[in-house]
């Protein structure tokens, strides 16, 4: 048995006469597929040969600079040198056409994209406030113990099901084109824009208000117990205990969500009538037959979702060195 | 002592009886916890239960404190049933105080908020009223200068204080300390067991799980040691550490004193 045992590990593999800095230099090395094991600068067990330009913060710096300017030079490259190259430049990327798709004129039949995207904000801070409502809303029904909320509790299930299931587009143009179309007082007569919101809305609700249970779940179950010693009811724990510390955990997550719902306000544009940014856009290329406009979105697009990701990267930082810092 | 008092409704003050367990049984899943276990604690009586991790001491804390729904038996408080599916729970964790071993403060709460949230949000104490008295008794415990700090400022020693504190806020009539000492490190048990013999000297009832045997010597009424789910053995601290009767005492008593904790 022992015999056996000692053929699999490879440290007994090699020949145990030699010092212990050799069975350290070259058994461990040699079996953890070390790629250059005589790399060790003479009996030191701990060293080995770095790159020259590695070794110093500022080599690093500039290892890491060359490197960028070379990707990204040869990308450029390639894009120039691209057989259609003049052809792609000047139907997505003619300045003056960007321009115009930017700013709009009326008279010529097209919309402002700059416009349009005030549309895209406005479409992104009220589904915002009502997502944030309605998922907590659904998180709670799902959480709760109730015998008498168990119908509802069924409800959300489903709902969460569905919404997370079907495509965002999918959800609009039923939204969109389907309520009009019943006839129904009030229900019936909003406009292309309420239609929008409210499928956004009815869509990310449903993943949000998975990120709230998750938040619920992360507060530790003795912080409950403590809440339930003190005598306060199920309702006051969860409104002064658990949610307040489930909030903070989930905001990374939550604003990770937003990220994507500023960008998806755009896909509200296959229901016509709203005038947001990717829909003059789409307007600007079908007048003028130039897909700059697109690219103007796309543009536009990127100022508005960058600095959000880079917030929610930087509280995730500040989080993690908390944490770190032993503080829980 | 010992009057007929099992009706539930009966509710009398007369006698001294804070908590009478009579053939607690409970199980989780598999494991059976408790088998049947008899207590009574009277008022302004320190109990102590000791005993191995596993034993079932804070398992039976927690079912005083109804936390855990018991399978079997009955839990008489002040002459109330409140093992009776009528009782609102609630009603009864307001008057018991319960301390964990983890301490289990807020931490988005500072240590004022920690001590006032059930006196407010559960019993309706005026805030200004709820803060005043947590201010005494936060100086009282020499941590009057703790108010505006959150936990995670606080030494393991002082989060437990103010765990205590926040008990007896709520004005408990039992206080059940789950192995308070047992998350600190060494140097830090000291203040935290001077906080509870000062609350025995008050006269607080008390029903404390703990392997602090020594401290146990010292302010408990009575020992209880439990084994495997049942009271093996219980009597004054004088009689269980210095002449237990029970085999299975003793040897638990020389594997604690063989570990040098007593």
């Amino acid at each position: 048995m022992p015999a056996e045992r000692g053929s699999t590990t490879g440290v007994t593999s090699t020949p145990i006469a030699g010092s212990a800095v050799s069975f350290s230099g070259t058994g461990v090395a040699a079996s953890r597929g070390d790629p250059d094991p005589t790399g060790t600068l003479g009996a030191d067990p701990f060293r080995r040969r770095k790159k020259r330009l590695l070794r110093t913060a500022r080599g690093a710096m500039v290892a890491s600079t060359l490197s960028t300017l070379v990707v990204i030079g040869g990308i450029v490259v390639a894009f120039l040198l691209a057989p259609g190259s003049r052809q792609v430049r000047s139907v997505y990327f003619d300045v003056h056409d960007m321009w115009q798709a930017f700013l709009g004129d009326p008279h010529a039949g097209f919309y402002s994209v700059g416009a349009g995207l005030v549309i895209n904000i406005e479409m992104f801070m009220i589904g915002e406030v009502l997502i944030l409502v309605l998922a907590l809303v659904i998180a709670l029904i799902r959480q709760s113990k109730s015998p008498l909320l168990f119908p509802l509790r069924g409800l959300a299930i489903v709902y969460v099901d569905f919404f997370r299931g079907v495509p965002l587009i999918l959800v609009i143009l039923a939204i969109g084109f389907g309520l009009p179309a019943l006839y129904l007082p009030v229900v019936s007569s909003q406009s292309a824009f309420v239609y929008g919101v409210l499928a956004l809305v009815l869509s990310y609700s449903a993943y949000v208000s998975e990120v709230y249970r998750a938040g619920f779940n992360s507060v530790p179950h003795s912080q409950i117990a403590s809440a339930r010693s003190l005598g306060l009811r199920p309702r006051t724990a969860m409104r002064h205990v658990v949610l307040p510390q489930a909030v903070r955990t989930i905001i990374p997550p939550l604003l990770n969500t937003f990220v994507s719902l500023q960008k998806d306000t755009a896909l509200v544009a296959v229901l016509g009538a709203v005038i947001e940014a990717n829909r003059a856009a789409e307007i600007y290329s079908s007048t003028v037959f130039n897909y700059s406009g697109y690219t103007v979105a796309a543009i536009l697009f990127l100022l508005l979702t960058i600095p959000l990701a880079r917030f929610t990267d930087h509280l995730i930082a500040r989080d993690r060195s908390r944490r770190l810092a032993g503080v829980t | 002592m010992s009057a007929p008092e099992e009706l539930p409704a009966a509710g009398d003050q007369a006698a001294g009886t804070a908590l009478r367990i009579e053939g607690v049984h409970k199980s989780f899943g598999q494991n059976h916890v408790l088998k049947g276990i008899d207590l009574a604690v009277d008022t302004h009586q320190v109990i102590c239960l000791i005993g191995a991790s596993g034993s079932g001491k804070s398992t039976l804390l927690r079912c005083i404190d109804l936390l855990e729904t018991i399978d079997a038996g009955r839990i008489n408080f002040f002459g109330y049933d409140i093992t009776h599916p009528d009782v609102d729970e609630i009603l009864v964790r307001r008057q018991m105080g319960m301390v964990f071993q983890s301490f289990n403060l807020f931490p988005h709460l500072r240590v004022l908020r920690n001590i006032t949230l059930a006196p407010v949000k559960a019993l309706g104490v005026p805030a200004a009223d709820a803060e005043e008295e947590a201010m005494a008794l936060l100086r009282r415990f020499g941590l009057g200068d703790k108010a505006r700090d959150y936990p995670e400022r606080l030494s393991g020693g002082q989060q437990q204080r103010v765990a205590i504190i926040r008990a007896l806020a709520i004005h408990p009539r039992l206080m059940l300390l789950d192995e308070v000492t047992s998350a600190l490190d060494p140097e830090l048990v000291g203040e935290v067991l001077d906080v509870v013999r000062e609350l025995a000297l008050a006269g607080m009832t008390m029903l404390l799980a703990t392997h602090e045997m020594g401290f146990a010597r010292e302010i408990a009424t009575r020992v209880v040691f439990l084994e495997d789910g049942v009271i093996v053995e219980e009597g004054p601290p004088s009689q269980l550490f210095d002449a237990p009767r029970d085999e299975r005492t003793k040897r638990f008593l020389g594997r604690v004193i063989e570990a040098g904790r007593m």
